[in-house]
């Protein structure tokens, strides 16, 4: 627990600096939007890390955030706060709504579910076109400020991103180290033991569940009130799938797996410029090369040089 | 009158779909326990290797689909050395996770060999409809009505007749019995995702003739397909096909009475309701598992 903090502080740090350093603003808005996977990232490493499940509809959820969000600002004339939580809430609800049934169930039908639930919501931002916009897209969503302090340069919305970041690791942190944790690691391996240890296994999953959910709704939103429009393909099937490489290639098995693969995933297209087509296999040979190989991603392959520095462990 | 035998046969038609893609989930769960994401992308390989063998390199509609089927069987094999066998020990989540990969890196393929756009296959027969009690019918639904039978009726008599077929089915009962009574687990395996493959690509060859073959065809009918398993019970493949049929027809009906567009949305529904209410399935007794 300790050294997790540690870890949180050099992060903390870490982002106070980057930011001037960086050449310039495109390169802070890359670590702007990297913020923002990583935090999405987080929710579902902590579903999958700790709760033994997967969730194949983050885009859908990570889009709850940014529609309604950006739409009561937009339509309504809402202040951003409110419709931030009121898209939260509403998320929350939603994943409750489909978590509920398949969480009780033994095995992984949140899996399929949820794949499912991707797929509806995508139709709806697309077909809902009063509300959304369609497949055209949603335009005039209120940019975020506090008083008379604006996020409108990269810059400050980047640090604001990263303090959502930060702030977000410091609760899972905590929350994987609380009685809740123990528990979802309890359940992780053996449902049959937690159970008798008097877990309620079910109600368990379907807390982590939704809360993977109101952080990716909480990226959505961040995202929304950055970039003020927004159309339906950024919240399609392919984030889903590339929220699970950014886990697994970070390590699932770690909070930090979800920093280490969400920043790199998101840098990547930076480095692959003219890959286009071909990204969407790549993503897939990376998930299946990486499970292969390094099945416990790069936080695995540190803590095994680490271990090789320092003795065994 | 007409309207609703026309609909019925639509529905009936990817009814069968669904219910081939719902066997092919459950060949791979009772044989591994795991949920195959590339289920729908094995269809969508079958439906984009008959456009090819029939289209491109004009052989036969006959002999083509049979080497679809052949093609399915590689697939299968294939997906089952290199992703499902290796990640195996790491447990069920980490082979679920595996397949999802497979499902990215088979459609971003196929989008690169066959592009974007989706494809005309024709049908079968002939290109003229039937008229049956007034309604026009592609004949294509007949011959995907004949040929699933066939499957049907081989799949009964594989898996009640021969040693081979009980043996599958003794290793999905109880996995740990039938390897003390000397049943080959690995090959059985093997044979479970050959077998899934060869019917899910079946079924893409199928379809291709009426839905079009498309490279990202897959999650749709694998989300369709699931959830013919799921009524039916996962697992149990009579349960499986009545599934199928019972989600299409609903499916047809409503995308014919009331909107198509929340035909896609009706499936979803059925699912969550189906967990919600029945996670056992409509069809089989016991085995639901609840934690």
């Amino acid at each position: 627990m300790k050294r997790d903090y540690l870890l949180l502080l050099t992060l903390t740090v870490t982002i106070l600096l980057l930011p001037p350093l960086l050449p310039g603003d495109y390169y802070v808005e890359v670590l702007l939007f990297a913020g923002i996977n990583v935090l999405v990232a987080l929710g579902l490493s902590l579903l999958t890390g700790y709760a033994g499940q997967i969730s194949l509809g983050h885009a859908g959820f990570y889009g709850m955030g940014a529609y309604i969000s950006g739409a009561l600002t937009a339509h309504l004339g809402w202040p951003v706060p409110l419709a931030a939580i009121t898209a939260l809430l509403a998320t929350a609800f939603v994943a409750a709504l489909v978590g509920w049934p398949t969480l009780r169930l033994k095995g992984h039908y949140l899996a399929m579910a949820t794949l499912g639930l991707g797929i509806i919501l995508y139709i709806l931002f697309v077909q809902l076109r009063g509300i959304t916009g369609g497949a055209s897209g949603l335009s005039g969503i209120r940019p975020v400020h506090l008083g008379d302090l604006y996020f409108d340069t990269p810059r400050r919305y980047c640090y604001l991103v990263w303090s959502i970041v930060v702030l977000a690791f410091l609760f899972s942190i905590n929350l994987v180290h609380s009685r809740t944790g123990m528990a979802l690691r309890a359940l992780h391996y053996s449902e049959v033991a937690a159970s008798t240890l008097g877990i309620d296994v079910a109600m368990y999953k379907l807390k982590v569940f939704v809360l993977s959910a109101v952080f990716a709704a909480l990226g959505g939103i961040l995202y929304a009130h950055y970039i003020t429009f927004i159309s339906p393909e950024t919240f399609g099937f392919m984030y889903s799938v590339d929220l699970v490489v950014m886990i697994v290639l970070g390590g699932m098995h770690s909070i930090w797996g979800a920093l280490l693969g969400g920043t790199f995933l998101s840098l990547l297209p930076e480095a692959l410029h003219r890959l286009e087509d071909l990204e969407v296999m790549v993503h897939g040979l990376i998930l299946l090369l990486v499970l292969i190989f390094l099945p416990k991603g790069f936080v695995g392959l540190i803590e095994k040089v680490g271990e090789k520095i320092h003795g065994a462990p | 009158m007409v309207n609703l035998i026309q609909y019925l046969f639509a529905g009936l038609t990817m009814g069968v779909i669904y219910a081939l893609t719902g066997v092919g989930f459950n060949l791979i769960y009772n044989a591994t326990g795991v949920i195959n994401f590339a289920q729908g992308e094995f269809v969508m390989v079958g439906a984009m290797l008959l456009y090819t063998f029939q289209e491109v390199l004009h052989i036969p509609s006959p002999i083509a689909l049979v080497l679809v089927v052949i093609g399915g069987i590689i697939v299968g094999l294939v997906f089952e050395h290199t992703v499902v066998k290796p990640l195996m020990p790491m447990g069920v989540i980490t082979v679920i996770i595996g397949t999802i990969g497979a499902s990215v890196v088979l459609r971003g393929g196929a989008m690169l060999i066959w592009g974007k756009d989706a494809l005309a296959v024709s049908p079968l027969l002939s290109e003229r409809p039937i008229f049956l009690f007034g309604a026009a019918l592609n004949t294509q639904v007949l011959v995907v009505m004949a040929i699933t039978a066939l499957a049907v009726l081989f799949l009964w008599y594989f898996f009640s007749h021969t040693i081979v077929g009980r043996a599958i089915q003794a290793c999905a009962m109880n996995p740990l019995a039938a390897l003390l009574a000397g049943i080959p687990m690995e090959e059985m395996m093997a044979l479970s995702f050959l077998l899934s493959g060869s019917l899910s690509a079946l079924a893409g060859g199928l379809i291709a003739p009426i839905t079009l073959a498309e490279y990202d065809m897959g999650t749709m009918l694998a989300l369709k397909g699931f959830c013919a398993a799921i009524i039916g019970g996962l697992g149990n493949n009579p349960g499986a096909f009545v599934g199928g049929l019972l989600l299409g027809v609903m499916e047809g009906l409503s995308a014919g009475y009331l909107s198509s567009g929340y035909k896609d949305a009706l499936a979803f529904l059925v699912l969550i309701l189906i967990l919600l209410w029945r996670p056992e399935g409509l069809i089989s007794r016991g085995r639901g598992e609840r934690v």
